[in-house]
């Protein structure tokens, strides 16, 4: 029988690399030299407040769909969407989405228009832990609508060792 | 040169309004992950896209490091006119790539 | 565990391995039914499959021109759509040149060396998952069936040993966890059945579309057992078991998993 792996140290330290990768993608405290880069609350909030300025910002109309429990934290499928009649007289202009813990709390922005004709965008997110997401649309009269969702993220048992 | 698919509908009825659903080809690396020696790989990631409409900006979105790998957007448009829509994906160490699609408004 | 200590341990252990109890075929369920609603809606939808982009890649390959003798795979099979129905429900296949069952890749690859005189593409590489996953995918829907006949049987019968050998410093087989306690939970994730009905596949932990064999790694590795190098036989038998043991289950290349 061939194998291709005769270097058992080598084996721990990629493993403890991996271990330590996949701590990095959810979040988990381990004593290792990885960059701890993790968003907080209070960063999250300063992201918000370059978008909304000193604004108000009220709760509603924003509609977010993302599953509550994941099975893997690297595509999140995510549906934001909005109550608004999309005229050139009412429209939403952008939509901001935000993240709580991932290591950077922008996740993605966009911007729309009266041709968009509906004001809803779906992508798939990264989430590096079970956190709360946060979407925030500008209205075409200047206010400011937010709704939050919590996610739980699940992972896999077995995931790449090499 | 990255692959992209694109599905919108070939044909409309003027005033409808369309839905457009784009996938490309991309890493999408967070500059975050930390690579054998235990180094940070550099960022490389889509940081914009945009949609126009017979040469017209109907849709713009900004991509940050925690969109999925291969991104995926979908978004909404009124089908005003026959003509072309054109995608655009901009990014880091010069990425550009650039997809279109015909479309027939009756 | 060091190589003549692995060696030693395997051999001790494969002795009383009891063989464990197949699902009956009835029983049997694709990956796909253990998914999330939005992750199958991600297979089912060819606009929203990542895979889908090394489908179009692998069609691009198919119909280039390659090697000193400036052939395409498309010069000799013509359309795939209608040469490659079929074609990856029946692999890995015993191959005459190589007195031994291969897989999808390392038969593109026989192509690549013998028809278009050209290097074989390294396992993995992006080029050859595209053309394999172009293959696999005009075989979509259809049921696997794996030849069982006098030249497969001993590494049809290889693999089946490989998959019931308790391996690694878990001391764990395939087939305990795939056989015996297929539905229940091995912490947040349950446990399928281990058919490889839609590779190659794009699994959201990748974030990539990646083969059988780098599953089986990742399996291995779970297990705390050494693997072996891409293309080894003792991967292509025991994928050729577990093709056989899925036969019947239809094609979802390219398929999405967690």
């Amino acid at each position: 029988m061939t194998r291709d792996d005769d270097m058992p140290q080598a084996t721990r330290r990629r493993f403890l690399i991996e271990a330590a990768t996949l701590a990095g993608a959810v979040g988990i405290a381990l004593p290792l030299a990885v960059k701890p880069a993790s968003a907080t609350p209070e960063s999250m909030r300063a992201a918000i407040r370059k978008v909304v300025g000193e604004a108000p910002l009220n709760k509603g109309r924003v509609k977010i769909d993302v599953p509550p429990l994941i099975e893997n934290g690297n595509a999140v499928p995510l549906t934001i969407s909005c109550e608004s009649p999309m005229t050139a007289g009412d429209y939403v202009k952008a939509i901001h989405v935000f993240s709580e813990k991932n290591p950077q709390p922008n996740i993605v922005g966009v911007q729309l228009g009266p041709r968009s004709g509906r004001a809803a965008v779906s992508t798939r997110i990264r989430l590096a832990d079970s956190q709360k997401v946060i979407a925030i649309a500008q209205m075409s009269d200047g206010s400011f609508w937010s709704n939050e969702a919590e996610v739980i993220v699940t992972l896999a048992a077995c995931l790449e060792g090499v | 040169m990255a692959r992209a698919l694109i599905n919108a509908p070939a044909k409309a009825k003027r005033g409808d309004i369309i839905e457009i659903k784009t996938l490309i080809s991309h890493n999408m690396e967070t500059g975050f992950r930390p690579d054998n020696t235990g180094k940070a790989v550099p960022r490389d990631i889509i940081t914009d896209f945009i949609c126009k409409y017979n040469g017209q900006e109907i849709f713009r979105a900004e991509l940050f490091p925690a969109i999925a790998a291969n991104p995926f957007l979908t978004f909404y448009t009124v089908a005003t006119e026959s003509g072309t829509l054109s995608f655009e994906w901009t990014g880091d160490n010069g990425f550009t790539a650039t997809e279109s699609v015909d479309i027939t408004v009756e | 565990m060091k190589p003549a200590a692995a060696v030693v341990f395997a051999t001790a252990v494969l002795g009383a391995t009891a063989i464990a109890a197949e699902i009956p075929l009835a029983d049997r369920k694709s990956g796909y039914e253990y998914m999330g609603r939005e992750t199958r809606a991600m297979q089912d939808d060819d606009t929203a499959n990542p895979g889908m982009l090394w489908v179009l890649d692998g069609e691009a390959l198919w119909n280039r021109k390659e090697g000193a003798a400036a052939k395409s795979c498309a010069d000799c099979h013509g359309d795939a759509r209608a040469s490659m129905k079929g074609v990856a429900a029946r692999y890995p296949a015993f191959s005459t040149e190589r007195g031994r069952p291969v897989n999808l890749e390392q038969r593109i690859n026989i192509c690549r060396a013998e028809q278009q005189q050209s290097t074989p593409l390294p396992f993995e590489s992006k080029e050859l998952l595209a053309l394999a996953a172009y293959v696999g995918r005009q075989s979509r829907g259809m049921p696997i069936e794996i030849a069982d006949d006098e030249r497969t049987k001993p590494f049809l019968q290889a693999g089946r040993e490989l998959f019931t050998q308790r391996q690694g410093q878990l001391n764990l087989s395939c087939a305990q966890c795939h056989d015996d306690n297929w539905g229940q939970k091995l912490a947040g994730a349950v446990i399928p059945q281990g058919h490889p009905t839609g590779y190659p596949l794009y699994r959201l932990e990748w974030q990539a579309l990646g083969s059988l064999q780098r599953r089986l790694r990742n399996c291995l590795f779970g297990m705390r057992a050494v693997s072996y190098p891409s293309g080894a036989p003792e991967y292509v038998d025991l994928e050729l078991y577990l093709m056989w043991r899925a036969r019947g289950m239809p094609i979802e290349t390219p398929a999405v998993r967690p």
